[in-house]
Protein backbone atom coordinates (compact mmCIF):
# COMPACT_ATOMS: atom_id res chain seq x y z
CA UNK A 1 0.00 0.00 0.00
CA UNK A 2 1.30 3.41 -0.71
CA UNK A 3 -1.01 5.31 1.23
CA UNK A 4 0.60 7.67 4.00
CA UNK A 5 0.91 6.40 7.17
CA UNK A 6 -0.75 8.18 9.73
CA UNK A 7 0.54 6.42 12.78
CA UNK A 8 3.82 3.99 13.26
CA UNK A 9 4.73 2.31 16.54
CA UNK A 10 8.48 1.11 16.97
CA UNK A 11 9.35 -1.66 19.36
CA UNK A 12 6.51 -0.44 21.51
CA UNK A 13 6.59 -2.65 24.79
CA UNK A 14 4.26 -2.79 28.07
CA UNK A 15 5.07 -5.73 30.51
CA UNK A 16 3.17 -5.84 33.74
CA UNK A 17 5.05 -7.92 36.60
CA UNK A 18 6.84 -10.28 34.37
CA UNK A 19 3.90 -10.70 31.72
CA UNK A 20 5.12 -9.56 28.69
CA UNK A 21 1.53 -7.69 27.54
CA UNK A 22 3.42 -5.93 24.53
CA UNK A 23 6.58 -7.25 23.47
CA UNK A 24 8.47 -4.72 20.75
CA UNK A 25 5.84 -4.66 18.76
CA UNK A 26 6.30 -2.76 15.17
CA UNK A 27 2.86 -1.52 13.51
CA UNK A 28 1.69 0.99 10.99
CA UNK A 29 -1.68 2.48 9.91
CA UNK A 30 -2.25 3.84 6.83
CA UNK A 31 -3.85 7.19 6.64
CA UNK A 32 -7.71 5.63 5.41
CA UNK A 33 -7.67 1.90 5.87
CA UNK A 34 -9.66 -0.22 8.18
CA UNK A 35 -7.45 -2.41 9.94
CA UNK A 36 -8.14 -4.80 12.34
CA UNK A 37 -5.89 -6.45 15.11
CA UNK A 38 -6.61 -9.91 16.41
CA UNK A 39 -5.43 -12.59 18.06
CA UNK A 40 -6.32 -14.92 20.82
CA UNK A 41 -7.44 -13.60 24.68
CA UNK A 42 -4.50 -12.46 26.36
CA UNK A 43 -2.41 -11.39 23.35
CA UNK A 44 -2.23 -7.74 24.29
CA UNK A 45 -4.57 -6.04 21.90
CA UNK A 46 -6.32 -4.02 24.11
CA UNK A 47 -3.09 -3.18 25.86
CA UNK A 48 -1.84 -2.29 22.60
CA UNK A 49 -4.45 0.57 21.76
CA UNK A 50 -4.09 1.51 25.29
CA UNK A 51 -0.42 2.34 24.50
CA UNK A 52 -1.55 4.40 21.45
CA UNK A 53 -4.45 6.20 22.65
CA UNK A 54 -2.23 7.06 25.94
CA UNK A 55 -4.69 5.33 28.46
CA UNK A 56 -1.67 3.03 29.69
CA UNK A 57 2.27 4.64 29.78
CA UNK A 58 4.56 2.96 27.21
CA UNK A 59 7.51 1.30 28.71
CA UNK A 60 9.84 2.02 25.72
CA UNK A 61 9.31 2.47 22.16
CA UNK A 62 8.09 5.19 19.95
CA UNK A 63 3.95 6.06 18.79
CA UNK A 64 4.25 8.67 16.00
CA UNK A 65 0.88 9.98 14.84
CA UNK A 66 0.41 12.29 11.80
CA UNK A 67 4.26 12.51 11.89
CA UNK A 68 4.63 13.78 15.30
CA UNK A 69 5.89 11.84 18.21
CA UNK A 70 2.96 11.00 20.74
CA UNK A 71 5.09 8.37 22.98
CA UNK A 72 4.33 10.78 26.39
CA UNK A 73 1.56 12.83 25.56
CA UNK A 74 -0.96 12.01 28.14
CA UNK A 75 -4.49 10.89 26.33
CA UNK A 76 -6.92 13.51 26.10
CA UNK A 77 -3.91 15.19 24.07
CA UNK A 78 -4.03 12.26 21.63
CA UNK A 79 -7.65 13.01 21.32
CA UNK A 80 -7.30 16.23 20.45
CA UNK A 81 -4.86 15.36 17.67
CA UNK A 82 -7.65 13.27 16.39
CA UNK A 83 -7.08 9.41 18.10
CA UNK A 84 -10.66 8.59 19.23
CA UNK A 85 -10.99 5.40 21.80
CA UNK A 86 -14.40 3.49 21.86
CA UNK A 87 -14.27 1.23 25.14
CA UNK A 88 -14.30 -2.82 24.89
CA UNK A 89 -16.50 -2.35 28.30
CA UNK A 90 -19.51 0.09 27.15
CA UNK A 91 -18.79 3.35 29.28
CA UNK A 92 -21.34 5.87 28.14
CA UNK A 93 -22.35 8.02 30.92
CA UNK A 94 -25.11 6.02 31.99
CA UNK A 95 -27.39 8.81 34.65
CA UNK A 96 -27.12 11.40 31.03
CA UNK A 97 -29.09 11.52 28.73
CA UNK A 98 -28.16 10.11 25.27
CA UNK A 99 -27.63 13.67 23.89
CA UNK A 100 -25.50 14.70 26.74
CA UNK A 101 -23.44 12.11 26.11
CA UNK A 102 -22.80 12.96 22.38
CA UNK A 103 -22.73 16.92 23.35
CA UNK A 104 -19.63 15.88 25.28
CA UNK A 105 -17.80 14.85 22.14
CA UNK A 106 -19.03 17.35 20.10
CA UNK A 107 -18.49 20.64 22.32
CA UNK A 108 -15.12 19.03 23.18
CA UNK A 109 -13.98 19.79 19.51
CA UNK A 110 -16.08 22.93 18.93
CA UNK A 111 -18.68 21.49 16.93
CA UNK A 112 -22.63 23.90 16.71
CA UNK A 113 -24.12 21.84 19.63
CA UNK A 114 -27.00 20.62 18.67
CA UNK A 115 -26.94 20.49 14.78
CA UNK A 116 -24.22 18.26 15.30
CA UNK A 117 -25.38 16.31 18.09
CA UNK A 118 -28.65 15.62 15.92
CA UNK A 119 -26.39 14.91 13.01
CA UNK A 120 -24.34 12.15 14.81
CA UNK A 121 -27.41 10.47 16.41
CA UNK A 122 -28.95 10.29 13.25
CA UNK A 123 -26.09 8.83 11.99
CA UNK A 124 -26.32 5.62 14.01
CA UNK A 125 -29.92 5.81 14.08
CA UNK A 126 -30.60 6.99 18.02
CA UNK A 127 -31.97 10.34 17.19
CA UNK A 128 -35.16 9.54 18.12
CA UNK A 129 -33.93 8.55 21.77
CA UNK A 130 -32.01 12.23 22.26
CA UNK A 131 -33.92 12.44 25.38
CA UNK A 132 -33.52 8.98 26.82
CA UNK A 133 -31.02 8.51 29.46
CA UNK A 134 -28.36 6.45 28.45
CA UNK A 135 -28.04 3.48 31.19
CA UNK A 136 -31.66 2.85 30.40
CA UNK A 137 -30.99 2.02 26.35
CA UNK A 138 -30.48 -1.65 25.32
CA UNK A 139 -27.41 -3.09 25.24
CA UNK A 140 -27.07 -2.81 22.06
CA UNK A 141 -28.10 0.55 21.70
CA UNK A 142 -25.66 1.40 24.22
CA UNK A 143 -22.68 0.06 22.25
CA UNK A 144 -24.08 1.86 19.00
CA UNK A 145 -23.77 4.87 20.90
CA UNK A 146 -20.38 4.40 22.30
CA UNK A 147 -19.40 4.44 18.57
CA UNK A 148 -21.38 7.54 18.03
CA UNK A 149 -19.39 9.28 20.89
CA UNK A 150 -16.36 8.35 19.17
CA UNK A 151 -17.55 9.58 15.57
CA UNK A 152 -18.71 13.00 17.18
CA UNK A 153 -15.15 13.42 18.07
CA UNK A 154 -14.60 13.67 14.11
CA UNK A 155 -11.30 11.65 14.77
CA UNK A 156 -8.72 10.82 12.16
CA UNK A 157 -7.59 7.53 13.90
CA UNK A 158 -10.85 5.63 15.34
CA UNK A 159 -9.53 2.42 17.44
CA UNK A 160 -13.14 0.08 18.36
CA UNK A 161 -12.32 -1.64 20.83
CA UNK A 162 -15.01 -5.18 20.16
CA UNK A 163 -17.11 -2.91 18.90
CA UNK A 164 -19.69 -6.01 17.63
CA UNK A 165 -19.41 -7.78 21.08
CA UNK A 166 -22.94 -8.74 22.36
CA UNK A 167 -24.80 -6.78 19.15
CA UNK A 168 -27.41 -9.02 17.01
CA UNK A 169 -26.66 -9.46 13.48
CA UNK A 170 -28.92 -6.93 12.40
CA UNK A 171 -26.66 -4.78 14.60
CA UNK A 172 -23.51 -5.99 13.40
CA UNK A 173 -24.91 -5.07 9.76
CA UNK A 174 -25.51 -1.11 10.76
CA UNK A 175 -22.04 -1.23 12.49
CA UNK A 176 -20.70 -2.36 9.00
CA UNK A 177 -22.73 0.05 7.27
CA UNK A 178 -21.33 2.57 9.45
CA UNK A 179 -17.29 1.59 9.63
CA UNK A 180 -17.74 1.93 5.73
CA UNK A 181 -18.96 5.25 5.71
CA UNK A 182 -16.50 6.72 7.70
CA UNK A 183 -13.52 5.92 5.80
CA UNK A 184 -11.25 7.24 4.04
CA UNK A 185 -11.80 10.52 6.12
CA UNK A 186 -11.20 8.59 9.32
CA UNK A 187 -8.48 5.24 9.41
CA UNK A 188 -9.95 2.84 11.71
CA UNK A 189 -8.39 0.07 14.00
CA UNK A 190 -10.26 -2.38 15.14
CA UNK A 191 -9.98 -4.86 17.79
CA UNK A 192 -12.50 -7.68 16.52
CA UNK A 193 -13.24 -11.57 17.89
CA UNK A 194 -16.12 -12.05 15.15
CA UNK A 195 -14.09 -13.33 12.01
CA UNK A 196 -16.66 -12.83 9.75
CA UNK A 197 -16.74 -8.31 10.48
CA UNK A 198 -13.16 -8.85 10.38
CA UNK A 199 -12.74 -10.42 7.00
CA UNK A 200 -15.76 -8.25 5.42
CA UNK A 201 -14.10 -5.14 6.44
CA UNK A 202 -10.62 -5.33 6.98
CA UNK A 203 -7.70 -3.60 4.21
CA UNK A 204 -5.49 -4.89 6.36
CA UNK A 205 -5.25 -7.51 9.70
CA UNK A 206 -2.23 -7.38 12.06
CA UNK A 207 -2.44 -10.31 14.35
CA UNK A 208 -0.91 -10.45 17.76
CA UNK A 209 0.28 -13.49 19.78
CA UNK A 210 1.79 -13.47 23.78
CA UNK A 211 2.28 -9.63 23.03
CA UNK A 212 4.17 -9.69 19.65
CA UNK A 213 2.92 -9.75 15.89
CA UNK A 214 2.47 -12.87 14.36
CA UNK A 215 1.78 -11.60 11.51
CA UNK A 216 0.61 -8.28 9.19
CA UNK A 217 -1.49 -8.14 5.62
CA UNK A 218 -4.27 -8.86 3.58
CA UNK A 219 -7.32 -10.98 4.68
CA UNK A 220 -6.35 -13.50 2.14
CA UNK A 221 -2.72 -13.90 3.26
CA UNK A 222 -3.53 -14.13 7.18
CA UNK A 223 -6.08 -16.58 6.21
CA UNK A 224 -3.27 -18.31 3.77
CA UNK A 225 -0.62 -17.44 7.13
CA UNK A 226 0.10 -21.51 9.08
CA UNK A 227 1.36 -19.55 12.00
CA UNK A 228 -1.59 -17.81 12.33
CA UNK A 229 -3.82 -21.30 11.73
CA UNK A 230 -2.11 -22.87 14.48
CA UNK A 231 -2.17 -19.69 17.17
CA UNK A 232 -5.82 -19.07 16.87
CA UNK A 233 -7.73 -19.66 13.41
CA UNK A 234 -7.80 -23.88 14.88
CA UNK A 235 -6.51 -24.23 11.35
CA UNK B 1 -43.39 27.13 28.15
CA UNK B 2 -40.16 25.71 27.15
CA UNK B 3 -37.50 23.94 29.53
CA UNK B 4 -35.23 26.50 29.82
CA UNK B 5 -37.65 29.04 30.80
CA UNK B 6 -39.31 26.42 33.56
CA UNK B 7 -36.24 26.32 35.27
CA UNK B 8 -35.50 30.00 35.32
CA UNK B 9 -38.62 30.61 36.56
CA UNK B 10 -38.93 28.52 39.53
CA UNK B 11 -35.51 29.28 40.30
CA UNK B 12 -36.32 33.27 40.16
CA UNK B 13 -39.80 32.32 41.72
CA UNK B 14 -37.43 31.09 44.98
CA UNK B 15 -35.17 34.53 44.87
CA UNK B 16 -38.48 36.55 44.88
CA UNK B 17 -39.80 34.52 47.98
CA UNK B 18 -36.32 35.08 49.49
CA UNK B 19 -36.37 38.86 48.82
CA UNK B 20 -39.90 38.97 50.27
CA UNK B 21 -38.48 37.80 53.35
CA UNK B 22 -37.15 40.96 53.96
CA UNK B 23 -40.51 42.55 54.52
CA UNK B 24 -42.52 39.60 56.10
CA UNK B 25 -40.27 37.83 58.05
CA UNK B 26 -39.89 38.98 61.92
CA UNK B 27 -36.92 40.08 62.96
CA UNK B 28 -35.58 36.94 64.59
CA UNK B 29 -36.39 34.80 61.81
CA UNK B 30 -34.66 37.92 59.49
CA UNK B 31 -31.43 37.09 61.14
CA UNK B 32 -31.63 33.49 60.70
CA UNK B 33 -32.77 33.77 57.45
CA UNK B 34 -29.92 35.77 56.68
CA UNK B 35 -27.31 33.66 58.23
CA UNK B 36 -28.97 30.57 56.30
CA UNK B 37 -28.45 32.60 52.66
CA UNK B 38 -24.72 33.25 53.49
CA UNK B 39 -24.15 29.38 54.79
CA UNK B 40 -26.10 28.42 51.78
CA UNK B 41 -23.38 30.10 49.90
CA UNK B 42 -21.02 28.38 50.78
CA UNK B 43 -23.00 25.39 50.45
CA UNK B 44 -23.71 26.09 46.79
CA UNK B 45 -19.73 26.00 46.72
CA UNK B 46 -19.63 22.78 48.06
CA UNK B 47 -22.15 21.33 45.85
CA UNK B 48 -20.06 22.48 42.79
CA UNK B 49 -16.99 20.34 43.43
CA UNK B 50 -19.17 17.52 45.43
CA UNK B 51 -22.23 17.08 43.92
CA UNK B 52 -21.50 18.31 40.42
CA UNK B 53 -17.91 17.51 39.69
CA UNK B 54 -17.71 14.39 42.47
CA UNK B 55 -15.13 16.06 44.61
CA UNK B 56 -15.62 14.65 48.07
CA UNK B 57 -13.67 17.53 50.05
CA UNK B 58 -13.20 17.30 53.82
CA UNK B 59 -11.61 20.31 54.06
CA UNK B 60 -13.45 23.23 52.63
CA UNK B 61 -13.25 24.88 55.51
CA UNK B 62 -9.64 26.38 54.96
CA UNK B 63 -11.64 27.92 52.08
CA UNK B 64 -14.62 29.72 54.24
CA UNK B 65 -11.67 30.23 56.09
CA UNK B 66 -9.26 31.98 53.68
CA UNK B 67 -12.38 34.61 53.54
CA UNK B 68 -13.27 34.87 56.74
CA UNK B 69 -10.12 35.84 57.70
CA UNK B 70 -8.92 36.85 54.67
CA UNK B 71 -11.41 39.80 54.80
CA UNK B 72 -11.69 39.75 58.85
CA UNK B 73 -7.77 40.70 59.15
CA UNK B 74 -7.69 43.45 56.52
CA UNK B 75 -10.72 45.12 58.05
CA UNK B 76 -8.94 44.66 61.78
CA UNK B 77 -5.19 45.41 61.10
CA UNK B 78 -5.25 47.26 57.50
CA UNK B 79 -8.69 49.19 57.79
CA UNK B 80 -9.81 48.26 54.77
CA UNK B 81 -13.60 48.79 53.85
CA UNK B 82 -15.91 46.20 53.90
CA UNK B 83 -16.41 45.87 50.14
CA UNK B 84 -12.92 45.60 49.30
CA UNK B 85 -12.51 43.23 52.45
CA UNK B 86 -15.28 41.11 50.46
CA UNK B 87 -13.21 41.01 47.21
CA UNK B 88 -10.46 40.21 49.33
CA UNK B 89 -12.20 37.48 50.68
CA UNK B 90 -13.62 35.94 48.01
CA UNK B 91 -10.20 35.98 45.89
CA UNK B 92 -8.27 34.19 49.08
CA UNK B 93 -10.87 31.42 48.82
CA UNK B 94 -10.48 31.07 45.36
CA UNK B 95 -6.66 31.13 45.88
CA UNK B 96 -6.45 28.72 48.40
CA UNK B 97 -8.32 26.18 46.36
CA UNK B 98 -6.23 26.83 43.64
CA UNK B 99 -3.20 26.05 45.83
CA UNK B 100 -4.76 22.97 47.66
CA UNK B 101 -5.97 21.66 44.62
CA UNK B 102 -2.98 21.49 42.67
CA UNK B 103 -1.75 19.15 45.31
CA UNK B 104 -4.59 17.82 46.62
CA UNK B 105 -6.12 16.30 43.10
CA UNK B 106 -3.06 14.11 41.98
CA UNK B 107 -5.19 12.18 44.71
CA UNK B 108 -8.44 10.45 44.28
CA UNK B 109 -11.46 9.46 46.60
CA UNK B 110 -10.30 8.20 49.65
CA UNK B 111 -6.92 9.72 49.44
CA UNK B 112 -8.19 13.12 48.48
CA UNK B 113 -10.82 13.39 51.58
CA UNK B 114 -7.53 12.78 53.73
CA UNK B 115 -5.63 15.38 51.86
CA UNK B 116 -8.00 17.83 51.85
CA UNK B 117 -8.46 17.30 55.61
CA UNK B 118 -4.93 17.75 56.19
CA UNK B 119 -4.98 20.97 54.43
CA UNK B 120 -7.66 22.47 56.48
CA UNK B 121 -6.42 21.00 59.63
CA UNK B 122 -3.37 22.56 59.11
CA UNK B 123 -4.93 25.96 58.04
CA UNK B 124 -7.32 25.83 61.86
CA UNK B 125 -3.77 25.26 63.39
CA UNK B 126 -2.12 28.07 61.83
CA UNK B 127 -5.11 30.46 62.10
CA UNK B 128 -4.73 29.13 66.29
CA UNK B 129 -0.70 29.55 66.42
CA UNK B 130 -1.00 33.15 65.13
CA UNK B 131 -3.07 34.55 67.74
CA UNK B 132 -1.29 37.96 67.53
CA UNK B 133 -2.67 38.47 64.79
CA UNK B 134 -6.26 36.47 64.88
CA UNK B 135 -6.87 36.64 68.69
CA UNK B 136 -6.60 32.14 68.33
CA UNK B 137 -10.21 30.91 69.60
CA UNK B 138 -11.62 33.86 71.29
CA UNK B 139 -11.54 35.34 67.50
CA UNK B 140 -12.15 39.17 66.45
CA UNK B 141 -15.66 40.97 67.03
CA UNK B 142 -15.61 43.47 63.55
CA UNK B 143 -16.39 46.75 65.11
CA UNK B 144 -19.77 48.42 63.48
CA UNK B 145 -18.10 51.17 61.73
CA UNK B 146 -16.23 49.12 60.20
CA UNK B 147 -19.50 47.02 58.62
CA UNK B 148 -20.47 49.72 56.23
CA UNK B 149 -20.96 48.79 52.54
CA UNK B 150 -22.51 51.47 50.24
CA UNK B 151 -23.32 53.73 53.22
CA UNK B 152 -25.64 51.04 54.54
CA UNK B 153 -24.97 49.70 58.13
CA UNK B 154 -24.45 45.70 57.51
CA UNK B 155 -25.24 44.78 61.07
CA UNK B 156 -28.33 46.36 61.02
CA UNK B 157 -31.33 43.50 60.34
CA UNK B 158 -32.77 45.20 56.80
CA UNK B 159 -29.62 45.92 55.13
CA UNK B 160 -27.76 42.39 56.62
CA UNK B 161 -30.34 40.64 54.84
CA UNK B 162 -30.18 42.29 52.04
CA UNK B 163 -26.66 42.26 51.58
CA UNK B 164 -27.14 38.09 51.98
CA UNK B 165 -29.91 37.95 50.08
CA UNK B 166 -27.62 39.46 46.98
CA UNK B 167 -24.52 37.16 47.54
CA UNK B 168 -26.91 34.59 47.33
CA UNK B 169 -29.11 35.84 44.80
CA UNK B 170 -25.88 36.40 42.66
CA UNK B 171 -24.16 32.59 43.84
CA UNK B 172 -27.63 30.63 43.01
CA UNK B 173 -28.03 32.72 39.02
CA UNK B 174 -24.11 31.68 38.37
CA UNK B 175 -24.25 28.04 39.79
CA UNK B 176 -27.19 28.11 37.68
CA UNK B 177 -26.38 29.44 34.13
CA UNK B 178 -22.71 27.16 35.06
CA UNK B 179 -23.88 23.73 35.56
CA UNK B 180 -26.60 23.93 32.69
CA UNK B 181 -23.52 25.39 30.46
CA UNK B 182 -21.00 23.18 28.30
CA UNK B 183 -18.57 23.72 31.43
CA UNK B 184 -20.90 22.23 34.04
CA UNK B 185 -21.85 19.39 31.37
CA UNK B 186 -17.79 18.58 31.45
CA UNK B 187 -18.36 18.69 35.10
CA UNK B 188 -20.98 16.02 35.53
CA UNK B 189 -19.22 14.05 32.77
CA UNK B 190 -16.01 13.33 35.13
CA UNK B 191 -18.51 13.43 38.26
CA UNK B 192 -19.82 10.35 36.40
CA UNK B 193 -17.00 8.84 34.56
CA UNK B 194 -13.76 10.44 34.85
CA UNK B 195 -11.57 7.99 32.38
CA UNK B 196 -14.73 8.37 29.59
CA UNK B 197 -14.34 11.93 29.96
CA UNK B 198 -10.34 12.17 29.55
CA UNK B 199 -11.05 9.71 26.40
CA UNK B 200 -13.28 12.77 25.11
CA UNK B 201 -10.21 14.72 25.17
CA UNK B 202 -11.04 16.59 28.39
CA UNK B 203 -8.01 17.14 31.08
CA UNK B 204 -9.74 15.99 34.58
CA UNK B 205 -7.08 17.46 36.20
CA UNK B 206 -7.51 21.14 35.10
CA UNK B 207 -11.61 20.46 34.75
CA UNK B 208 -11.14 19.20 38.44
CA UNK B 209 -9.00 22.20 39.47
CA UNK B 210 -11.11 25.02 37.71
CA UNK B 211 -14.11 23.45 39.59
CA UNK B 212 -12.75 23.51 43.05
CA UNK B 213 -11.20 26.99 42.49
CA UNK B 214 -14.99 27.91 41.66
CA UNK B 215 -16.05 25.94 44.86
CA UNK B 216 -13.27 28.03 46.63
CA UNK B 217 -14.61 31.43 45.27
CA UNK B 218 -18.33 30.56 46.65
CA UNK B 219 -16.33 29.86 49.85
CA UNK B 220 -14.12 32.55 50.45
CA UNK B 221 -17.43 34.71 49.43
CA UNK B 222 -19.51 33.39 52.42
CA UNK B 223 -16.58 33.50 54.97
CA UNK B 224 -15.87 36.84 54.27
CA UNK B 225 -19.92 37.92 54.15
CA UNK B 226 -20.28 35.91 57.56
CA UNK B 227 -17.63 37.80 58.98
CA UNK B 228 -18.91 41.36 57.64
CA UNK B 229 -22.49 40.42 58.65
CA UNK B 230 -22.21 38.85 61.42
CA UNK B 231 -19.38 40.34 63.41
CA UNK B 232 -17.40 37.85 63.92
CA UNK B 233 -14.23 35.96 62.87
CA UNK B 234 -13.31 32.96 65.04
CA UNK B 235 -11.35 29.92 64.49
CA UNK B 236 -14.13 27.83 65.45
CA UNK B 237 -15.37 28.49 61.46
CA UNK B 238 -12.60 27.27 60.03
CA UNK B 239 -12.60 24.16 62.38
CA UNK B 240 -13.36 20.59 60.53
CA UNK B 241 -16.85 20.96 61.90
CA UNK B 242 -17.14 23.52 59.33
CA UNK B 243 -15.52 21.23 56.47
CA UNK B 244 -18.64 18.38 57.56
CA UNK B 245 -21.53 20.87 57.55
CA UNK B 246 -21.93 22.21 53.80
CA UNK B 247 -21.77 18.10 53.12
CA UNK B 248 -24.38 17.31 55.29
CA UNK B 249 -26.16 20.46 53.92
CA UNK B 250 -25.72 19.27 50.14
CA UNK B 251 -26.96 15.78 51.35
CA UNK B 252 -29.76 16.87 52.76
CA UNK B 253 -31.14 19.17 50.00
CA UNK B 254 -29.37 17.24 47.35
CA UNK B 255 -26.55 16.61 45.66
CA UNK B 256 -25.95 17.79 42.59
CA UNK B 257 -29.01 20.03 42.48
CA UNK B 258 -29.06 23.80 42.44
CA UNK B 259 -31.50 24.47 45.25
CA UNK B 260 -30.38 21.60 47.30
CA UNK B 261 -27.78 23.41 49.11
CA UNK B 262 -30.63 26.59 49.84
CA UNK B 263 -33.15 23.36 51.19
CA UNK B 264 -30.51 21.64 52.79
CA UNK B 265 -29.56 24.63 55.32
CA UNK B 266 -32.78 25.87 56.14
CA UNK B 267 -34.01 22.49 57.00
CA UNK B 268 -31.30 21.67 58.71
CA UNK B 269 -30.80 25.06 60.41
CA UNK B 270 -34.49 25.18 61.45
CA UNK B 271 -34.31 21.31 62.40
CA UNK B 272 -31.78 22.85 65.36
CA UNK B 273 -33.61 25.62 66.13
CA UNK B 274 -36.94 24.03 67.06
CA UNK B 275 -35.57 21.03 68.20
CA UNK B 276 -33.04 23.15 70.99
CA UNK B 277 -36.94 24.50 72.59
CA UNK B 278 -37.52 21.17 73.96
CA UNK B 279 -34.27 19.40 74.18
CA UNK B 280 -30.73 19.92 74.54
CA UNK B 281 -29.75 16.89 72.66
CA UNK B 282 -30.46 18.69 69.32
CA UNK B 283 -27.79 17.01 67.45
CA UNK B 284 -29.16 13.58 68.42
CA UNK B 285 -32.43 14.94 66.35
CA UNK B 286 -30.16 15.92 63.34
CA UNK B 287 -27.98 12.51 63.78
CA UNK B 288 -31.91 11.07 63.38
CA UNK B 289 -32.73 12.74 60.85
CA UNK B 290 -29.64 12.37 58.74
CA UNK B 291 -29.78 8.70 59.51
CA UNK B 292 -34.01 8.58 58.33
CA UNK B 293 -32.16 10.31 55.07
CA UNK B 294 -30.13 8.03 54.34
CA UNK B 295 -32.53 5.22 54.78
CA UNK B 296 -35.34 6.49 53.22
CA UNK B 297 -34.44 9.39 50.41
CA UNK B 298 -30.52 8.52 49.64
CA UNK B 299 -30.01 11.36 47.13
CA UNK B 300 -31.18 14.25 49.95
CA UNK B 301 -34.74 16.43 49.22
CA UNK B 302 -34.55 17.71 46.22
CA UNK B 303 -32.23 14.63 44.54
CA UNK B 304 -35.41 12.74 45.35
CA UNK B 305 -38.17 15.17 44.18
CA UNK B 306 -36.33 15.24 41.26
CA UNK B 307 -35.91 11.38 40.68
CA UNK B 308 -39.75 10.59 41.55
CA UNK B 309 -41.31 13.64 40.07
CA UNK B 310 -39.66 16.48 38.78
CA UNK B 311 -37.10 15.16 36.22
CA UNK B 312 -36.18 18.49 34.47
CA UNK B 313 -34.71 19.88 37.98
CA UNK B 314 -31.12 20.85 37.36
Amino acid sequence: MAAVTLLEARDLTRHFGGLKAVNGVDFELAEGEIHALIGPNGAGKTTFVSLLCGRIPVQSGTIRFDGADITRLPAHKRVRRGIAYTFQITQVFANLSVFDNVALAVQRRGGRLDVDTRAALDRVGLADRAGQIAGTLSYGHQRVLEIAMGLALDPRLLILDEPTQGLANAEIDIFKTLVRQVVPDTTVLLIEHNMDVVMDLAQRITVLNFGEVLATGTPGDIRANPAVQAAYLGG
Amino acid sequence: MTLSTRIWALHLAVLAALLAGSVLLPAYHQTNVAKVMVLATYAMGYNIAFGYTGLLSLGHALFFGAGLYGAGLLVQHAGLPAGPALLAGILAGGAMAAAVGLLALRTQGVAFMIVTLMFAQAGYLTILYNTAWTRGEEGIVIAREARMLFGHDLSADLPRYLAAFALFAAGLVVKLWLVRSPTGRVMIALRENEERSRMLGYDPYARKLAALVISGLYAGAAGAAYGLLFGYVGASLASTQYSILPLLWVLLGGAGTVLGPLVGALSMFYLIDYSSAFTTASLLVVGVALVLLVLFAPRGILGTIRERWLKWLP
